[in-house]
């Protein structure tokens, strides 16, 4: 993966936080993005890139299921997230619509918003400011899901 | 080598005569609920990014209106719409208005032994009935529509074993905050609580809903009670009968071990913004509140009703204070109309609504501005979650909401 810039976020971290609950019923993901993070700070979805990064602590995506969560991340071109844990709906969530996620315990403690870093999923390792982390690799049946784009398109690859 | 109940039902979903932890399994989906969260874009996706549209067992489905109910705007009216459209058309169950989805799901579907998907977090809920129930996504939902299945890594399971009985004015909501208080918003991730020990046999099967309702918030996977008689009644009053009913063995495996005594739970509180930031409610007593709220998945049955209007008959609400009272279903709100509970509600000030999520989930009605504070039984506080993002939500049980609107300010019934 390309190098990208690095939001970082706190331990716990809700998926009410990443999208509103009141912003769920919108009619599609589009609308929904611009409200990514609106109640941390309502102006990520112009500050994030496409290829830009969010890094979380302990327990990332805690809370509701709601998928829109992972779906506006990757709306906006966030590339990975990298956490020391996450919950597992997120975590979930985020592999069958294609957003890779990745477990890395030392790095997030040692990055801030506005670093830059790199990650190569296969290898699990991301690169922050000239130091190599090691990650967790994702089990081989949900690598295969995230490689195939989605639980959807491996769906579709059946008949 | 011995199975957990969790990985019983797994195995008989699988076909296969055992599971252990960490494996991975495809199983068939007994049943799949969506409900107004998210089943627009589930639908989007079955029309436009499925290259055969098909449902596996239009049985198998259920769809429940109730985040939004009635709709507050144009484009969630639409949305609605569009799932209410599609349930007709391929003859889907499909119930709007009549309740909170996972009360409606207990009342009407859950059967012990089930492998349930909800596209929800709080269906964990269904381990009160000895069902595996756990929250995805609208992907997985999909998925499982189309082929009823979908894959499953055994979780871990680790043993709460209750011993004792609450003691008079303390609730199961007080005894679930103080479990995940005590071990954590992450504690057990992954993982499956299950509830035993004869702690268990003085808790209903509407009491242990609230405990496994809140599992989610411990980051488990599901939570389960075995069905003993208790369960089987409310089974059999419902004309239902169990899949399977399953025990635990004697040598199943679990990752951890706790107990908690039952007779010394006291009544408890969780500040915002965290579900396991859980504090004696004494604790927090004073802080003044604009808006009460009984209701949700956790704590809207007749129960908590009948804890509720016992406490206010007499009493009037605070001026400064909106008491939302909102029943779990309709069934929960005509049983409370027998009882002359609304009665006791409606003459002491609080506002009566209709069966829905309301502002549990910070959206529809009864939402709360800057600064506000609300102290709920919903399922959650976190930030923002009833509004504004610098309001406030404490959790206490329908005792301490109820006797807070009365004072206007945080307290517990027995100071009123």
């Amino acid at each position: 993966m390309s190098v990208g810039k690095i939001f970082k976020f706190h331990n716990d971290l809700d998926t009410d936080q990443i999208i509103a609950s009141q912003y769920l019923l919108l009619p599609n993901i589009e609308e929904m993005k611009v409200h990514t993070f609106e109640s941390l700070d309502p102006d990520f979805p112009k500050k994030a890139k496409p290829g830009d990064y969010v890094v979380g602590g302990e327990n990332f995506g805690c809370g509701s299921s709601r998928e829109q969560a992972p779906s506006v991340l990757k709306a906006l071109g966030i590339q990975a997230v990298v956490a020391k844990s996450f919950a597992r709906i997120f975590y979930r969530n985020a592999i069958n619509i294609g957003l890779p996620v990745i477990v890395c315990k030392d790095l997030p403690d040692a990055v801030q918003t506005g670093d830059e870093m790199e990650l190569s999923l296969t290898d699990g390792v991301a690169v922050a400011n000239g130091v190599t982390y090691s990650c967790t690799k994702l089990p081989e049946y949900m690598q295969n899901i995230l490689s195939q784009g989605g639980l959807i398109a491996s769906l579709n690859k059946e008949d | 080598m011995g199975m957990t109940i969790a990985e019983k039902i797994i195995a008989l979903a699988a076909g296969v005569p055992e599971v252990k932890a960490g494996d991975i399994h495809t199983v068939n989906l007994d049943r799949m609920m969506s409900n107004d969260g998210t089943t627009h874009l589930t639908v989007d996706m079955y029309h436009n990014k499925l290259k055969h549209p098909h449902i596996a067992d239009p049985k198998k489905m259920v769809f429940i209106v109730d985040h939004n109910v009635p709709s507050d705007s144009p484009k969630t009216a639409a949305s609605q719409k569009k799932m209410r459209d599609f349930a007709r058309e391929h003859n889907i169950d499909f119930w709007e208005g009549k309740g909170v989805c996972h009360q409606i799901m207990m009342e009407n579907y859950v059967r012990p032994g089930e492998l349930i998907f909800g596209a929800d977090s709080h269906t964990c809920t269904y381990g009160a009935l000895g069902a595996f129930g756990t929250g995805v996504g609208c992907t997985d939902l999909l998925y499982g529509m189309v082929t009823g299945t979908s894959w499953v890594l055994v979780p871990e399971t680790v043993k709460f074993n209750l011993v004792g009985k609450l003691p008079e004015g303390v609730y199961p909501r007080d005894l679930m905050l103080t479990i995940i208080g005590e071990i954590g918003a992450n504690g057990v991730n992954y993982q499956v609580m299950e509830f035993t020990g004869e702690g268990t046999k003085t808790l209903s099967v509407n009491d242990r809903m609230v405990l496994c309702n809140l599992a989610v918030e411990a980051g488990a996977k599901t939570a389960i009670f075995q069905a003993d008689e208790i369960a089987l009644e409310y089974l059999r009053e419902r004309g239902r009968e169990p899949k399977a009913v399953f025990e635990s063995d004697p040598d199943a495996v679990y990752a951890r071990e706790y107990t908690f005594d039952l007779s010394k739970i006291q009544p408890v509180a969780a500040r915002p913004d965290f579900v396991d930031d859980v504090v004696p409610a004494k604790e927090v007593c004073g802080v003044r509140i604009d808006e009460a709220f009984l209701g949700s998945c956790n704590n809207g049955r007749i129960d908590d009703l009948r804890v509720g209007a016992k406490i206010l008959k007499g009493h009037k609400v605070s001026d400064h204070v909106r008491f939302l009272v909102v029943p779990a279903s309709q069934e929960v709100y005509l049983q409370a109309m027998k009882e002359g509970l609304i009665e006791i509600f409606m003459e002491s000030g609080a506002i009566v609504m209709n069966p829905n999520c309301s502002v549990c989930w910070g959206s529809c009605q009864g939402v709360i501005g800057e600064n506000e504070v609300l102290i709920s039984t919903g399922t959650r506080n976190f930030k923002g979650r009833a509004g504004h993002p610098s309001s406030k939500v404490y959790l206490g049980s329908s005792a301490t909401v109820t006797a807070s609107a009365i004072k206007g300010e945080i307290c517990t019934a027995d100071q009123l």
